[in-house]
Order: structure tokens, then C-alpha cells, then sequence
């Protein structure tokens, strides 16, 4: 019965995309709905960017959901200061090609106290340059409503998280005490002070985001293809050499290999794959018979056991 | 060079091919939505085994993945040289001290055919909640039963509970067939007294299947080896072929989610379509206000739509300028909802304070939000599957409830519809979501001879009378109703006596 649905498209003669496919068709659907629900019960809501695949696929919902009018709340860019420099000239972009408004937010506490990767450690770094500094955005915008990219199929912690997670005002999570989210009818009651963030991706696996972006033609940072790039082995990851700051540490030499991104965070932490996938289908076809997940380049998630529940309770995304 | 790199990989894709002889061609399209699906039973009887196994064996577990298990299971394995899945699942710490599963968890695998988002609940009692925020977007739910156990009252309260939230799929998985030497006779005997069960929930649509998750039996590679007797599907296979819920034969319905006005010449109502399809030209119904108007066009961002069907997300726009806000609903003029101030309804009570009489919730359907009072008639008692009066409902009741509404509310039965008939309902001291919630029917005005607490005595003739009773408004409040039958003397005299 749900095989044989009616022609519903007009083909639009300036389109050469083939209409989605009813999976596909059915997670798009899901997100926009979550999308223009947000966007009306909440008073400042904001979509946290983070200029990897899941945000541009979450962009480009975001346009799609409030066509014909403009994306209705500004996207946050949590900078560290060590993201990939191809990162921040995408998002700049973008920003001006799709008529965004941008908010970009370093914590002044960490870049006072220069707290790099390097010298602090990665968890302590992620904590003041990531959670502190989300959490103080949020504050200064008095956001009611944050959307993030996350999925549930990335972690084991996520996989428990609702589509509106509710947080209190210092921003934590409590994991065991989540308001039950039933059919598509979600609970957008807070306090003041009280916030909700928003996964409009809950439902899409690392397959179908790749599958989407081929789809609906959806630009991406070119770290994600395959090229000949410096890389210095590290702690068992390779690692971007092309930012001057990063000091080869004794025993260690730059060459240049043929590596992509799976995912992208900032650089001194993110480990590059071997791969000679230069096209989306190449990359689909590596996933599809892919025998890692993507998170295993994130040194972050390693640090310690049930890492990310650790993060999240925090207020990390 | 910082040009984003747009994907116009199809160019490419002659040369990707040659070029990497040995991948398997990509996946063009998938031609099915996501089943979603619910599994019931418990530690016992091997759930984490079963989820595990299929996460496994359809390949959705990556080798990092797996190291990390590894590593968190102390090396510990099962006999065939497999990681505990049950730590694969058990995603919160606080489970993995207890070693209990305490919430809903989100699992993704697929097949080619199809892909699978599996809502895992926990099986115990205290957790009927659970299970029902799990069943409530299931469109298949697998119980599991040890073979060696048989069906247990858990059975019985979880297919109940499934039925209720409208699942009209079942699974049921004897697992563990392997310790009972592949018993046929056992597992005929189980599968028997299941369908027995699900037909008295009046659930027709039942498959059984002996399997074995430890050793992988007919989860998703067959198990013909051991059981050369079983010739039905893989539970894979049934997964595969399962239909998923369409709201696509009843009337046109949009709730309206925001209006969009990007400027003086668009105004147009965006949302996702709750149940049947719309075309430009159709004539629609703005409630409650009750407006007329006719669709002008379907916008969507790729493209303006000639229809669209029941899922959707699109922007509808109106031949005329009518007063329309979110929390209101479009509907097809000749198929509408009901809209009244009392409603019937089922619900599921979600929190520690369970439901009061006389309180007054918010309650949310779609996107209208307003107050209700509610006032709990009955509470199914899950062991008999009995109705028993009930003034108030505490924590995992499932219960009968009358909502009395300020405001004119708008639904469809659930029945009819899964998405326009459901709602939760809102504690506005704690604003925590209280209850799910499910519409029977709306509460009949008959004329002014409905008032609250009472009852009506009617004296019909018989033929009348069964076909009143085999009206739907009447089979789904079949309790509530006593039936005598009498002459028409003796009728007339107990009817006067009343009167006198």
C-alpha cells in the first residue's frame, strides 16, 4: 500500500534533481517539522553551527523548513580559534551567500589564559573552549531554544536523548530524568531561564546524511574529499600539519599523504582517514562497507569512559 | 580553493566505478520509508541478545565500536566469542551500575532493502511508560518469549500496551529454542497460545518464529540447520516486508504549525500533513472558526507541488484572506474532524503524581495547545485485561478519562488517526509531560439529554438496538453499556415506574 504513492511532483524544469526517495523523504519531512515547531513555540531561538556535514545538512533544512521566507534565527559558531582554516572561509560563505545571521563566540577566559589542545590537554581544553564557551553564548543571547546536528546513532548516550532536550539554566542534562516524547508532539514548556535544545537529525544515520547531501547537492568544507595533504602522526592519528602553531614534536615529521575527514572538529584533535575518495559516491561506498564509526577519529570521545554522557551533562552538544 | 565543493558526483561516476572495480555499485534509492519498530520482553529473555545480534549481523556495529566493548565488558564474552551487546545498549552509566535498562534508546540498522529505527524499552512493570513513549511510533512491535518459559504475564501486559498505542503488527520471537533442542512441538504450542492472545487484542496480523539470538537462528541469517522444520521467514525478512502506518485514506489534514509572511505579497500555512492528501483547487475548512477557502498552491522549497499526501511538510496558501493561526486546523470541507468541548480518551499516566481528577492540564495535540480538565473514569487492569472504575490514576495506570475543554478542541478517533487523534498532557505546575493520550470518541450532546453523572434509559425495539450496537461509537464504549431484554409490556412499566 505505502509502495505505490501518487505522483505528487510537478518536475520544475530548472531542477535536474530527481525527487527524494521515500526514506529520505521521511527524515526531511521529520526535520522540518521540528524546524518551524521550535521556531513558534520558542521566542529566541538559535541553531548552533559547527561547519561540519551535519550542520550543513542541518542548514539547508533550516532554509528549506522557513521557504519562502529567510532562516528566522541566527546560527552560533562556537570558534576555538583551532578549527581548519577551510572551515571558517566555508562558513563565511555560506553565511553570505544564504543571507544568515552569524553570532561567532570564543570564551575571553581561554584566550587570555592561551589555552591551547597542546598545552592544557584535550579535555580540559574541550571543557573551556567548547562547553564554557557554549554555555556563556547561550547566556549572553538569552537563547530559549538551541538546535544542534546531533544524531543518535553517533554515541551511545545520544541514542537515549530526545528531539527537545531539556536543560536547566546552568545548561546541564540530566539523563535520567527526561520529560517522555511521545508520537511527533513535543513539550516546549519552560521557565525563564530554562532552555530546550533541539535535534532536528535524531533519526539520520551517518549513511543518510551523505546520502542527502549527494541528493539535494548541498555544498560541504572539501576537507570531507580526498587529497594529498601534510599530515604528522600522532597518538595514533593523523593530523593536519598546515597551521603554523602546531609544533612538531621530537621523533615526528610532516610528509604528505592521500586523506580525508570524516568528521571535522578542530584540527589538533580530529584524525584524517586514509582514503582516495574524492566524489560523494566514492564516499558512500567507503561508508557502506566501512568497518570504524565516524566518532573514532575524536580524540575528545576517548578520554575517558562514558565520555560524552560526562560532556553532555555539562552542557557540551 | 575554498570553493565549497558542490557534489555533482554523477559526472564522476563512470570513472569512480572503473576505478574501484571491486566496491559494490552505491545504492541509488531505498523504496520505503524507516519501519519503526518496538521490542518487548525483558534481560530474561534475551532482548539485548536479540538487538544485538541484529545491530551485529546487519553489520550496524563498527570495529572501534566493538574494541570499546571489548574493553567495558573486561574481555568478557559470550560462548561464541561475541562482546556482551547488552553493553552495546545500555548507554547511561547509571544502567550499566544496575545493569538495568531504564529509558527508551534509539537503535539504527538496515538491510538493502530497507532501513530500521528500533525503539528498545525496558521490560519491567514500573516502566509501562516506557513502553508505551516507545509503541507510540511503532509500526510493528516484537515480543520476545523464552522458549523454554513460554508466555508470561508480561506477554499479556505488553501486547495490551502495544495495542493501545495502535500497533497492529506482531513478532513474536521464541527465543532460546536452542535449549530446548530445537523443540517444534514447543514452539508450535507457544506460537498457538500467542495468536489466541493477539486475537483477543484484535490483532490478526501475527507472525511467530523460533529463533536462536545467541547463535544467530533466523534473526537475519536463516537457521534451516537446526530447524529444518521451519520453513517461515527470517525475522529480517518479516521486518522487510512490514508496512509502515499511512494516515493516507482518511480526510485532508493540516495542523498549522506558523504562519509564513516574508513579505505583503505571500502568506501561506506551513505545517505537516496529519492524514489524507491536498490538490490546488480543493476546498478546505479552517477550524474551529469553521472558514471556507480553496488551496491556491502547494509551496515547497524545490518546487511548487501539484499534491501532497499525508507526512508532508509544505506550505499551503488560500484563495482568500481568512483569519488563520497556529493551533488552528485545515481540513477537507467534506471529511472533517470532530470539534467539540468533551472528548473520551484513553491515556497512559507517565509521572510519580499520576493524574488527578478535577485538575487542570495543558493539553497539546499537534500544534493547538489549551486546558483541559480531566476526569479519570476506568483503569485497565493489565493481569485480566479488565476495565475497573478508577477516580484517579497513579503512575503506569493506563486508564478511561472524560477531557472537558474550555475552548473548542479539534481531533480525529485515534483509531482513525494516529496523529490527530493522540495528544500528551502537561503539568502546568511542573511542566513535565504527565500523560499520552489516545481519542475514543467525542462525548455526544444528545440534544440536551447529556449532563454529567447521568445516565439514559432507552426502550428500543431488538432490531433497532443491534444496529445501534454495532455502530463503532458503541463497540468501542461496549462496557459502559446494560443491556436487558424485555417485552415491550414490561418495558412500558419500568420506564413509567421511573416517570412516577
Amino acid at each position: 500500500m505505502p509502495h505505490n504513492l501518487p505522483e505528487t511532483e510537478l518536475h520544475n524544469p530548472q531542477s535536474t534533481k530527481p525527487p527524494l526517495d521515500p526514506h529520505l523523504k521521511a527524515l526531511e519531512n521529520e526535520a522540518i517539522h521540528i524546524f518551524r515547531e521550535v521556531a513558534a513555540e520558542f521566542e529566541r531561538p538559535v541553531m548552533l553551527y559547527s561547519i561540519g556535514k551535519d550542520s550543513s545538512v542541518l542548514l539547508h533544512l533550516a532554509r528549506k523548513a522557513f521557504y519562502p521566507g529567510r532562516v528566522p534565527f541566527p546560527l552560533l559558531h562556537i570558534d576555538t580559534g583551532w578549527k581548519f582554516q577551510e572551515m571558517i572561509a566555508f562558513r563565511d560563505e555560506m553565511v553570505e551567500k544564504y543571507d544568515l545571521d552569524l553570532v561567532v563566540h570564543t570564551n575571553p577566559r581561554g584566550a587570555a589564559e592561551n589555552v591551547t589542545p597542546f598545552s592544557h590537554g584535550s579535555a580540559l581544553y574541550t571543557d573551556i573552549m567548547k562547553t564554557e564557551a557554549l554555555r556563556q553564548a547561550l547566556d549572553a543571547g538569552q537563547y530559549d531554544a538551541a538546535f544542534g546536528g546531533a544524531r543518535r546513532d553517533e554515541e551511545a548516550s545520544r541514542a537515549k536523548e530526545r528531539i527537545y532536550s531539556f536543560r536547566t539554566p546552568d545548561h546541564r542534562w540530566d539523563p535520567r530524568n527526561q520529560r517522555p516524547e511521545l508520537w511527533n508532539i513535543y513539550n516546549g514548556m519552560i521557565r525563564k531561564g530554562e532552555s530546550v535544545r533541539a535535534f532536528p537529525l535524531s533519526n539520520w544515520t551517518e549513511v543518510d546524511i551523505w546520502r542527502y547531501i549527494q541528493a539535494e547537492e548541498i555544498p560541504i568544507v572539501p576537507l570531507y574529499f580526498a587529497k594529498k595533504r601534510p599530515i604528522v602522526e600522532r597518538d595514533g592519528m593523523m593530523i593536519l600539519a598546515e597551521d603554523p602553531r602546531l609544533e612538531l614534536l621530537p621523533g615526528e615529521a610532516k610528509r604528505e599523504e592521500v586523506i580525508r575527514f570524516r568528521t571535522l572538529g578542530c584540527f589538533p584533535l580530529t584524525g584524517a582517514i586514509r582514503s582516495g575518495a574524492t566524489t560523494l559516491n566514492d564516499i558512500i561506498s567507503e561508508l557502506e562497507t566501512a568497518t570504524v564509526s565516524e566518532r573514532q577519529g575524536r580524540a575528545i570521545d576517548r578520554d575517558q569512559s562514558g565520555s560524552m554522557e560526562k560532556k553532555k551533562r555539562e552542557g557540551y552538544f | 580553493m575554498t570553493a565549497p565543493a558542490i557534489a555533482n558526483a554523477a559526472l564522476d561516476d563512470a570513472t569512480a566505478v572503473s576505478a574501484h572495480p571491486a566496491q559494490e555499485p552505491v545504492r541509488a534509492t531505498r523504496d520505503s520509508r524507516p519501519l519503526r519498530l518496538i521490542t518487548c520482553g525483558s534481560v530474561d529473555d534475551g532482548k539485548s541478545t536479540l538487538i544485538g545480534r541484529l545491530l551485529w549481523d546487519t553489520k550496524a556495529v563498527k570495529e572501534d565500536q566493538a574494541a570499546t566493548l571489548q574493553r567495558d565488558s573486561n574481555g568478557k564474552q559470550n560462548d561464541l566469542g561475541l562482546p556482551d551487546f547488552a553493553l552495546l545498549l545500555d548507554g547511561l552509566q547509571a544502567e550499566r551500575e544496575q545493569g538495568i535498562t531504564i529509558d527508551v534508546a534509539y537503535r539504527y540498522f538496515s538491510t538493502d532493502k530497507r532501513s530500521f529505527i528500533v525503539a528498545d524499552t525496558p521490560g519491567h512493570e514500573q516502566y509501562t511508560r516506557n513502553m508505551a513513549t516507545g509503541a507510540s511510533t511503532a509500526d510493528l512491535a516484537v515480543l520476545l518469549v523464552d522458549a523454554r518459559v513460554g508466555l508470561l504475564e508480561q506477554t499479556r501486559r505488553h501486547a495490551t500496551i502495544a495495542t493501545l498505542m495502535g500497533i497492529r503488527q506482531f513478532v513474536l520471537a521464541v527465543n532460546k529454542i536452542d535449549l530446548t533442542n530445537y523443540d517444534r512441538a514447543r514452539f508450535e504450542q507457544i506460537s498457538h497460545e500467542f495468536k489466541e492472545l493477539a486475537l483477543s487484542l484484535g490483532v490478526r496480523q501475527v507472525t511467530a518464529i523460533p529463533v536462536s539470538a545467541l547463535k544467530g537462528e533466523n534473526v537475519v541469517y536463516d537457521g534451516s540447520g537446526s530447524m529444518p522444520w521451519y520453513d517461515g521467514p527470517t525475522l529480517i525478512e518479516v521486518l522487510e516486508l512490514a508496512t509502515t502506518r499511512s494516515a493516507q485514506t482518511v480526510g485532508f489534514r493540516l495542523p498549522v504549525q506558523r504562519v509564513s509572511r516574508p513579505g505583503e505579497s505571500f502568506r501561506g500555512y506551513q505545517g505537516t500533513v496529519a492524514g489524507g492528501s491536498v490538490k490546488p483547487g480543493d476546498s478546505v475548512v479552517i477550524l474551529p472558526s469553521g472558514m471556507v477557502a480553496n488551496v491556491t498552491k502547494i509551496v515547497t522549497f524545490d518546487l511548487v507541488r501539484n499534491a501532497a499526501v499525508a507526512g508532508d511538510a509544505i506550505t499551503l496558501v488560500l484563495d482568500r484572506q481568512v483569519d488563520v493561526s497556529r493551533g488552528d486546523m485545515i481540513a477537507a470541507i467534506d471529511s472533517q474532524p470532530m470539534t467539540g468541548l468533551a472528548f473520551d480518551a484513553q491515556l497512559v499516566a507517565l509521572q510519580p503524581e499520576g493524574i488527578q481528577p478535577g485538575k487542570r492540564y495543558w493539553l497539546k495535540s499537534g500544534s493547538r495547545r489549551q486546558r483541559v480538565q480531566v476526569q479519570p473514569a476506568s483503569q485497565l487492569d493489565l493481569k485480566t485485561g479488565k476495565w475497573n472504575h478508577a477516580d484517579e490514576l497513579p503512575m503506569n495506570a493506563i486508564g478511561k478519562v472524560h477531557l472537558f475543554f474550555d475552548e473548542q478542541a479539534i481531533f480525529d478517533a485515534y483509531e482513525q488517526n494516529r496523529t490527530t487523534g493522540a495528544f500528551i498532557l502537561i503539568d502546568p505546575d511542573t511542566n513535565n509531560t504527565v500523560a499520552g493520550g489516545m481519542i475514543t470518541a467525542k462525548r455526544a450532546a444528545l440534544g440536551g439529554i447529556h449532563a454529567e453523572e447521568s445516565r439514559v434509559i432507552l426502550s428500543l425495539p431488538a432490531d433497532l438496538a443491534d444496529q445501534l450496537m454495532a455502530t463503532e461509537l458503541f463497540a468501542g464504549r461496549r462496557e459502559d453499556v446494560e443491556v436487558r431484554r424485555v417485552n415491550a409490556g414490561k418495558a412500558a412499566e419500568i420506564i413509567d415506574a421511573i416517570d412516577g
